[in-house]
């Protein structure tokens, strides 16, 4: 049986980790490397790194992050954050990425996302959605970090992606990300149940409970997180434990 | 003793060879890894290695491109019996034919089909993830455990015409092709690079493989 994922995801500033916690055996707690390191040994079934770098000048700093993990750590990794054009996502495979999640370039220029799947493959391509939402069973794409609202209906924009060649949606609620109150099960539901590739939840996780919550309610093939693994509240055997005693298939 | 990754600009190359040096500097006599689309190389190599993501034409194409490549594969592999491992794309390619965006003709160097999973809300596709796989008796699989996971990512699968070409399965939600073998060239569905331990250990056992 295919099993449900989780992925650990590290915000990753200036080739340094935001939010990095201090596991025991970490030399330098704001080494992204370090970190994804740990992640790998503890469990996790894929690791997911967001560039939050504000200047594009300071971008190459996380090309070696990469390349370093992908020497280190076998399993997919995603990147993520700043993503523009084929030739940021070509450099990005290059150097050991997996899967490369397009955001707000998808939005401007939703050409990108066919181009994109047909040059590198749709396992290659994750499209990440910021969704809030505007009225009851109704949530609007926002681009920027979620500083910009757009006009485009959420279930109607992953659907498009999906058959543009998209493998996979990154959903993250902005009006769950960083409150600790579980994910936005109905947000998740609406788009798990129009569309056939799969949906990583996002935004929002605060407990075990949350998490099993995400796939049951929200019907996500993949769980990430942030905070609960970075500041060590849970391990990921922890997670997958709880998971696997209220029978949801994990890798253990 | 050579060990050719064959490059084609196929997006998981890094992380093959990555993986491949890994368990390589492992061992007591360790290869030397060449990532190369030099048909001298190739033909050269002891043992080789076809990376493949994308779509099946794309990957065809690219292979086709480059003066010489297919030729001295089908030497090293089909004539001088060196063995081989396709993964993912690299394993579809071994096949007659493709129904992947069109019709494409394969390698046709295991006989069957390449056609699409049938997709529902409960099957998403890609069939993306860990799955658990059921193999049979062979080298490949040596210190592995049935129904241990692997990393799988694919939209299309191999249909084999023969049973015994096919030495593992996976379910989802039909059994399908997870890894392919005959004589001196295999293949896999899921990728071992990306399989953590379990990973390591099919490409342990690649490199030890003497068919």
């Amino acid at each position: 049986m295919l099993k449900k994922r989780i992925i650990p995801c590290l915000d990753v500033d200036n080739g340094r980790v935001v939010k990095g916690v201090n596991f025991i055996d970490l030399v330098d707690a704001g080494d992204p490397v370090e970190q994804a390191i740990i992640y790998n040994a503890e469990g996790a079934d894929e690791l997911c790194f967001l560039d939050i770098t504000a200047s594009s000048d300071n971008r190459d700093t996380l090309l070696e992050v990469v390349k370093k993990t992908a020497e280190n750590c076998f399993i997919p990794l995603t990147v993520g954050g700043g993503v523009r054009s084929l030739d940021d996502i070509s450099r990005l495979l290059h150097y050991g990425a997996d899967k490369v999640s397009i955001n707000t370039a998808a939005v401007d220029n939703i050409d990108l996302v066919a181009e994109a799947a047909n040059k590198y493959g749709s396992s290659t391509i994750v499209i990440a959605v910021d969704a809030k939402q505007t009225a009851e069973n109704q949530w609007k794409v926002f681009t920027h970090g979620g500083r910009k609202e757009t006009d485009i209906d959420v279930v109607a924009y992953c659907n498009e992606v999906a058959k543009l060649g998209a493998g996979e949606i990154l959903l993250t609620s902005m009006d769950r990300d960083g409150t600790k109150s579980g994910f936005d099960n109905k947000l998740l539901k609406a788009v798990t149940s129009k569309v056939n590739i799969p949906v990583i939840a996002s935004g929002g996780v605060g407990n075990l409970n949350h998490l099993l919550d995400g796939i049951l309610e929200g019907e996500a093939s993949a769980l990430l997180a942030a905070s609960i693994f970075h500041f060590g509240e849970y391990s990921i055997g922890e997670v997958k434990r709880y998971l696997a005693d209220n029978n949801i298939p994990v890798r253990i | 003793m050579n060990l050719a990754i064959i490059n084609f600009g196929s997006g998981n190359l890094h992380s093959v060879h990555k993986a491949f040096e890994n368990v390589n500097s492992e061992l007591s006599n360790p290869y030397n890894i060449v990532v190369t689309n030099d048909p001298r190389e190739i033909q050269s190599a002891d043992k080789i290695v076809l990376p493949g993501v994308g779509a099946f034409g794309d990957c065809k194409n690219a292979i086709y491109n480059i003066e010489g490549l297919h030729a001295s594969l089908e030497v090293s592999v089909l004539k001088n019996k060196v063995p081989f491992m396709g993964i993912c794309v690299g394993m579809q390619l071994l096949a007659d034919l493709s129904y992947e965006f069109g019709t494409h003709s394969g390698f046709g160097w295991i006989p069957g089909e390449v056609r699409r999973i049938a997709s529902s809300q409960k099957y998403k596709i890609p069939h993306m993830g860990w799955n658990e796989l059921r193999f049979s008796d062979h080298k490949l699989f040596d210190g592995c455990e049935q129904g241990s996971d692997f990393y799988f990512v694919h939209s299309f699968y191999f249909q084999n015409q023969k049973s015994e070409h096919s030495i593992a399965t996976t379910k989802y939600p039909d059994q399908i092709t997870a890894a392919v073998c005959k004589e001196n060239i295999c293949g896999t569905q899921f990728h071992p690079e990306k399989s953590h331990k379990n990973g390591k250990r099919i490409i342990h056992n690649f490199l030890k493989w003497r068919p």
